[in-house]
């Protein structure tokens, strides 16, 4: 890994083309296209966290957005919700097309706010990375999952909450009927996650998007989410926008990747080629970072992490 | 002799710094207008362990198992209900202002959350300053340059002293909590998931300098964690708490490389594995929770002994 690479960053990646202007493939559900996204920081001056990026999302396929903090993966997950624009950021550029249920492509950053609305839960639903403040503490859960059914779906409150009690099971949560009424505040996080993937479950998304769903948790509960996630998207095959910044979990989950740094895509690839052949000095230090278990298994003290530091100047050190 | 406590190799045992016996912490549930006793979390249930100078004993566990009261007890932030934490051969529990006065200088605690634990409103030199000041160390511009020098140790150039915790990103300030435990030269730090916030290339760089400072001051590190891919890299010992019990303790390798208690095993299947080739398939879904450490008034613990499976190595047993 010492080898010096270099990579204009401004080139498309070949693995990930940007995809033609006209048609949306048939199996394709989300295409982000050159996507800028800019916060004002005064009257003249301004941020651009997201510069042109662009990637798309099959039918039941995985793509994990791999960055570290403030790399702008959270932002561009937001941006798909049309949520951003409530921080103060603004689409400078680029379209976001997505593949409704009724089969037509629609441009969501285009769309007014009222459809916008309709949108978020039935089209594309996403969980946060803390469940405890995204969800509601006065609320039972199982009220609180039944809200969207009877938004979008226009079911009476019964038949909601029948449909929220299955998504409960569906999510494995155990004794599902005893936990409809209690507060969030009575379950403990792992549960408290699963009922925010029952909530994003709850009107069958054809994408959900999952952001730093497992970072607030403990190992244990994070791989019984990460198998809940694998397991819910064999039996429903819905899409998956994955964002984390630990490649021990994108090597659990992922179909594609795509590593983000400083708002850009520097490099894509199916999880094989990432993992097995990364050419990109800031992948290969985020691979190198994840510690494994086993490597100590010879020696008897401790030892450094091995150090794979990524500088700007695109060298791997 | 050899007990569970103090298991590690038998050639090298320089006097315990810290020695935990029989630590017991729990927690009264109070309802009621009278306050009448509905229940006791018990949270730390007959914990015992030695560190001595230079080592690093990882304490591994899942949210709610107890680790966090154990450090809080041995800070004294935390009064326990019985059992004895001497520090330097000096009893704590109970010990006199004086001993405890100078515990509290030599031991130095990181915690998780570096958002929380550095004050907003001072600037990082006061932050720096402010532990010296207490233990009436030098005048001030003596402690100023000290200061200067506690933030170049951890990488961070003098002119971030007049800075205010804001400016600085989750490491940066991980690293200044970690200068601050520095600045009394502590014998003992105790670090309570102190990397769990942050990313893992953040992660990696914090870890390797508190091991560097470690071989530097021979500092003895409590290093509390859920993540056991960390604790193989860095610790020397690990203990396994479940339910407020240690379940199982030993030298690092023993107890990676064969892990005798079913817990054990259940948190190491449990990492991600750095590769989709190796991605599990037939795992199946886990569903339980964590059992609740809450018990009626009148419950009395049941003690199960500990097996040695080796002389550094012990395991409770298990029904």
């Amino acid at each position: 890994m010492g080898g010096s690479v270099t990579l204009n960053l401004r080139v498309p990646v070949p693995a990930d083309p940007i995809p033609s202007a006209a048609a949306l493939d048939d199996d394709m559900i989300l295409s982000v296209e050159d996507l800028r996204i800019s916060f004002a920081l005064g009257r003249r001056r301004s941020f651009e966290a997201v510069r042109g990026v662009s990637f798309t999302i099959r039918r039941g396929e995985t793509l994990a957005l791999v960055g570290e903090s403030g790399s702008g993966k959270s932002v561009t997950a937001m941006t798909i919700m049309r949520l951003t624009e409530y921080d103060g950021a603004q689409i400078a550029g680029g379209r976001i097309r997505m593949r409704m249920k009724s089969g037509t492509v629609e441009d969501i950053t285009k769309l007014p706010e009222a459809r916008v609305e309709r949108l978020r839960g039935s089209e594309i639903s996403i969980v946060f990375q803390d469940p405890l403040s995204s969800l509601n503490p006065v609320f039972r859960v199982g009220d609180q999952i039944a809200e969207g059914i009877i938004r979008h779906q226009g079911k009476s409150v019964s038949e909601a909450r029948a449909t929220a009690l299955n998504m409960l099971k569906l999510v494995r949560v155990p004794d599902a009927e005893r936990r409809m009424d209690h507060y969030p505040h009575q379950l403990s996080g792992g549960m408290r996650q699963r009922v925010m993937i029952a909530m994003a479950l709850a009107c069958r998304p054809s994408l959900m998007i999952l952001d730093e769903p497992t970072t607030a948790l403990d190992v244990t509960i994070q791989a019984q989410i990460l198998d809940l996630v694998r397991t819910l998207q064999q039996e429903i095959g819905m899409s998956v926008l994955f964002i984390t910044h630990d490649m021990g979990v994108v090597a659990e989950i992922a179909d594609r990747v795509c590593v983000m740094l400083k708002g850009e895509i520097v490099e894509s690839g199916t999880v094989e080629q990432i993992f097995n052949h990364a050419q990109h000095g800031y992948t290969q230090a985020l691979i190198a970072a994840v510690p494994r278990l086993g490597s100590m298994a010879d020696k008897d003290d401790p030892e450094p992490f091995p150090m794979v530091v990524y500088s700007a100047g695109g060298a791997a050190a | 002799m050899s007990s569970p406590s103090s298991a590690r190799k038998s050639e090298e045992l320089p006097d315990p710094l810290v020695e935990v016996r029989d630590l017991v912490t729990r927690f009264d549930l109070r309802t009621g207008l009278m306050g009448r006793i509905a229940g006791r979390v018990h949270a730390v249930e007959g914990v015992s362990f030695d560190i001595v100078p230079g080592e690093t004993l990882a304490l591994v566990g899942e949210s709610g198992c107890g680790k966090s009261t154990v450090a809080r007890s041995i800070m004294q932030l935390e009064k326990p209900t019985s059992g004895s934490i001497r520090y330097g051969g000096l009893e704590m529990v109970g010990g006199s202002r004086h001993d405890v006065l100078r515990f509290r200088r030599e031991a130095q605690m990181v915690f998780q959350d570096p958002f929380s634990s550095l004050n907003p409103r001072m600037t990082i030199a006061r932050t720096l300053m402010d532990p010296m000041r207490v233990h009436r160390l030098g005048t001030t511009s003596e402690l100023r340059a000290r200061a200067a020098e506690l933030l170049a140790r951890v990488d961070l150039p003098p002119e971030h002293l007049d800075r205010f915790p804001h400016a600085f990103s989750g490491g940066q300030r991980q690293r200044i909590c970690i200068a601050r435990a520095l600045a009394l030269d502590p014998k003992l730090i105790i670090a309570d998931e102190a990397v769990a916030s942050l990313d893992v290339t953040i992660q990696a760089q914090v870890i390797n300098l508190l091991m560097d400072l470690q071989r530097e001051r021979s500092i003895a590190i409590l290093f509390i964690s859920h993540d056991m891919a960390v604790v193989e890299r860095m610790a020397h010992r690990v203990a396994v708490m479940y339910l407020g019990e240690i379940v199982e303790i030993g030298d690092r390798r023993s107890v990676f490389t064969s892990p005798q208690h079913p817990y054990t095993r259940k948190l190491l299947s449990t990492v991600p594995v750095a590769d989709p080739a190796r991605r599990p398939t037939t795992r199946n879904l886990m569903t339980e929770e964590i059992p609740s450490a809450v018990r009626p008034p009148d419950f009395v613990p049941i003690k199960r002994p500990m097996r040695q499976v080796s002389p550094t190595h012990w395991v409770r047993e298990s029904d």
